[in-house]
């Protein structure tokens, strides 16, 4: 069940949580995550998708079962439309880098997202720009979060080189960009790569 | 494709400098023996490749390798993960700065800095270092892998004594044909070769094929003379010569039977009584200890004789049967009819160089008598003149190269005293007199008179005792060991010493075709010009 039009630069999410490194964002509709390792903009700041979760509305009440009587997935939503407001798609980013007038930095912003700071999924040509430097690479390979990196990366990358004119060669000057920055842990590296193709 | 192969990681003046090649660069494309320039800040270096490695960045890499048939690990870890390295010994250096460069290039006595560009070196550096083909400067060969023409100073060649070395059949004397007639056509020397295989003179064999190769009298009939000890073996070949040598007994002396000792297999006693005989007997001594024993003087004679000189007569039948050795060889006549050593100076006085050939007395005995006797003479006369030209203020004689093979028989520690051309080697060019020496054996020579050889030619060698020898004082020996012991097992070879500022391993120029000699001939004089060009048009005849 996807919601989004990946065209257009329509708003996805809202921010709902705001750190230096990290923020968090609820979609508009329940299941409009975007997909793990896309670019997302918030205001000037860049973040790649990391973590995405769809829970109930209420912290401490779980969703009940409901589809015993039901032919598909599809009729449990249409016979209980409340669902798509009692539940909530939330996604977090890892602050990758920001705008700096017309200069894409691959730096930690000086200042975190606001709350409430409307999240667009970055077009194919914001993503082209993004990606012509592989400084975020750093921040991703160093970061700590409940995520395993080498999984971030890979899918990093692999959503990145989609929109590239060269996937390949996108994804081999990225391959050697990381056999440089784990220089010395080659199993990390190893299993990146294993994922990139 | 760029030239460029990668950056500086680590440097040492002692050990030389690490290169971690570029992504890009294959490090299959690196041999051993090329140059490269490395762009420090403020200067310049010139070094040579001495070693290629395999790098990694991180071991595990080696104990559990990557899927190698994914293409695309393979493209992602090569230049990063696992890299080349180069290690190239730096040799010269030019400064930035517009007085540096007037200078040329120094003696290397700094390192480059961090992360210098290394570039494989053009042809406009190494004629910056070896100079361009001009009166001087002989083309001799390319260096390896490269188009560009490798020159050689003649006149600083010719300066001191040079050695040119390799297992037999690696190229030494077409290496030495090709620099005689560099010599014959840019330096101002003479040379005296003496031509152990009739090699040089009128025409020689070229390995591995029947083809006939040009000798040096085809390049300059008027600067050239034959000189033959076996006139009928030089008339079957077909080789004009302008005198045959011939030896008197009285021309030979005690001093030239103990270089031949071990030759002869004669015991020390035995030359010491040749020593004793010629003090008694005088110029003569020869023809005399010959005829001891035999026709007009008695046992009783002899045994007088040699009582009265002390010498026992053990001693006297080894040196009997020594001397009867050189009396068998066809060239030793008991009087000789013509002085040979005054028809070659009188050459050489002119400025003609003179091979002598020895026809079929290839026996070593016969080469060393002849070339230690012979030099011995000669140089005496130079030593006499040169003493004359200092004290009056005039002239030296002009400067003479003497070329001998298989050194090792003159030059070893054992007799390198005795003989004279230990003298020369050691002398350097007092007397202006200096010496070309070719062998298979460098091991043998005299570690002394070795250190005194201004330039070395090597082709391959491979055993260890004989490279050593050669790169003996060398600075950066261990890296030019690695290049010389990987030198083809033909035509190619190792050059470095007084007449070039870096060693430089190289390919020989052809020679041979007939496009060869009317390169040579461009080189030398209009005349050989016209030669070549009728060696051409009779090619196609």
């Amino acid at each position: 069940m996807r919601y989004i039009n990946y065209q257009s630069s329509d708003k996805i999410a809202e921010v709902i949580e705001a750190g230096t490194t990290q923020f968090t964002a609820q979609c508009y509709d329940l299941y409009g995550l975007p997909p793990l390792g896309s670019l997302v903009r918030t205001g000037d700041i860049y973040g790649i998708v990391f973590n995405a979760t769809t829970t109930s509305l209420e912290p401490g009440r779980k969703p009940l079962a409901r589809g015993k009587d039901e032919a598909t997935e599809e009729a449990v939503y249409e016979s209980s439309p409340q669902l798509t407001k009692l539940l909530r798609s939330e996604f977090g980013a890892v602050v990758v880098g920001y705008k700096d007038g017309d200069i894409v930095r691959h730096y930690l912003p000086p200042q975190p997202a606001k709350i409430h700071a409307f999240v667009y999924l970055c077009q194919p040509d914001e993503v082209k720009e993004f990606g012509r430097s592989f400084d975020f690479l750093d921040i991703l390979t160093g970061a700590t979060l409940p995520v395993p990196a080498e999984e971030l990366i890979s899918a990093t990358l692999r959503q990145m080189s989609r929109v590239q004119e060269d996937p390949h060669a996108f994804l081999v000057a990225a391959g050697k960009e990381l056999a440089a920055l784990l220089s010395n842990q080659y199993d990390r590296l190893k299993s990146i790569l294993g994922r990139l193709t | 494709m760029t030239d460029r192969l990668g950056i500086v990681t680590e440097a040492s003046l002692e050990r030389g400098v690490e290169v971690r090649l570029d992504g890009p660069v294959s490090v299959e494309d690196m041999v051993v023996g090329r140059y490269v320039t490395i762009k420090g800040q403020k200067r310049r270096f010139f070094g040579m490749i001495t070693d290629v490695s395999l790098g990694v960045t991180d071991q595990r890499l080696t104990i559990t390798p990557p899927d190698t048939t994914d293409p695309f690990i393979r493209e992602v870890l090569t230049g990063t993960s696992t890299f080349g390295t180069i290690h190239v010994t730096p040799m010269l250096t030019i400064g930035g700065d517009a007085e540096s460069v007037l200078e040329g290039p120094q003696p290397v006595k700094t390192i480059p800095g961090h992360f210098a560009a290394v570039n494989l070196a053009t042809e406009e550096d190494i004629e910056r270092v070896f100079g361009k083909e001009d009166p001087q400067r002989f083309h001799i060969g390319n260096p390896l892998d490269m188009e560009t023409k490798l020159c050689l100073n003649l006149e600083e060649f010719v300066k001191r004594s040079n050695g040119i070395f390799g297992k037999s059949g690696t190229g030494k004397t077409f290496l030495t044909r090709i620099l005689l007639i560099g010599m014959l056509q840019k330096s101002q020397a003479v040379n005296l070769i003496f031509d152990m295989h009739n090699e040089y003179g009128w025409e020689g064999s070229s390995e591995g094929s029947t083809r006939k190769v040009k000798g040096l009298k085809q390049w300059g009939q008027s600067k050239v003379a034959i000189f033959t000890l076996d006139k009928e073996n030089s008339a079957t070949r077909k080789v004009p010569t302008d005198f045959t040598v011939q030896i008197g007994y009285d021309e030979i002396t005690p001093e030239d039977i103990s270089v031949l000792r071990s030759t002869l297999n004669l015991t020390e006693l035995a030359v010491e009584a040749a020593y004793q005989l010629r003090r008694r007997f005088g110029k003569g001594w020869l023809r005399e200890t010959l005829s001891m024993g035999e026709g007009d003087t008695s046992k009783e004679e002899v045994d007088e004789i040699l009582k009265e000189a002390n010498i026992h007569e053990s001693s006297f039948q080894s040196l009997r049967r020594g001397l009867n050795i050189i009396e068998r060889l066809g060239f030793v006549v008991p009087q000789a009819p013509e002085d040979a050593v005054k028809h070659i100076l009188n050459q050489l006085d002119r400025g003609v160089s003179v091979v002598m050939e020895f026809g079929r007395y290839r026996e070593i005995s016969a080469y060393l008598l002849v070339a230690n006797m012979l030099s011995r003479r000669i140089y005496a006369q130079y030593q006499e003149r040169s003493e004359k030209a200092r004290a009056n203020d005039t002239a030296l004689p002009q400067p003479l190269v003497i070329t001998i093979e298989e050194a090792h028989k003159f030059l070893s520690t054992e007799v390198a005293g005795k003989t004279i051309f230990g003298t020369i080697a050691r002398e350097m060019r007092k007397y202006n007199v200096s010496l070309l020496v070719i062998d298979q054996r460098p091991s043998g020579i005299d570690e002394e008179v070795m250190s005194q050889m201004g330039t070395k030619i090597t082709c391959l060698l491979d055993n260890e005792k004989d490279i050593d020898s050669v790169l003996a004082g060398v600075s950066g020996k261990s890296e030019l060991k690695s290049v010389l012991a990987r030198l083809a097992p033909k035509q190619q070879a190792l050059i470095f010493g007084h007449a070039v500022p870096m060693p430089v391993a190289f390919q020989p120029r052809e020679y041979g075709s007939a496009q060869s000699y009317k390169d040579f001939g461009q080189a030398g004089s209009q005349t050989t010009t016209a030669q070549a060009e009728k060696d051409i048009e009779e090619l196609w005849e």
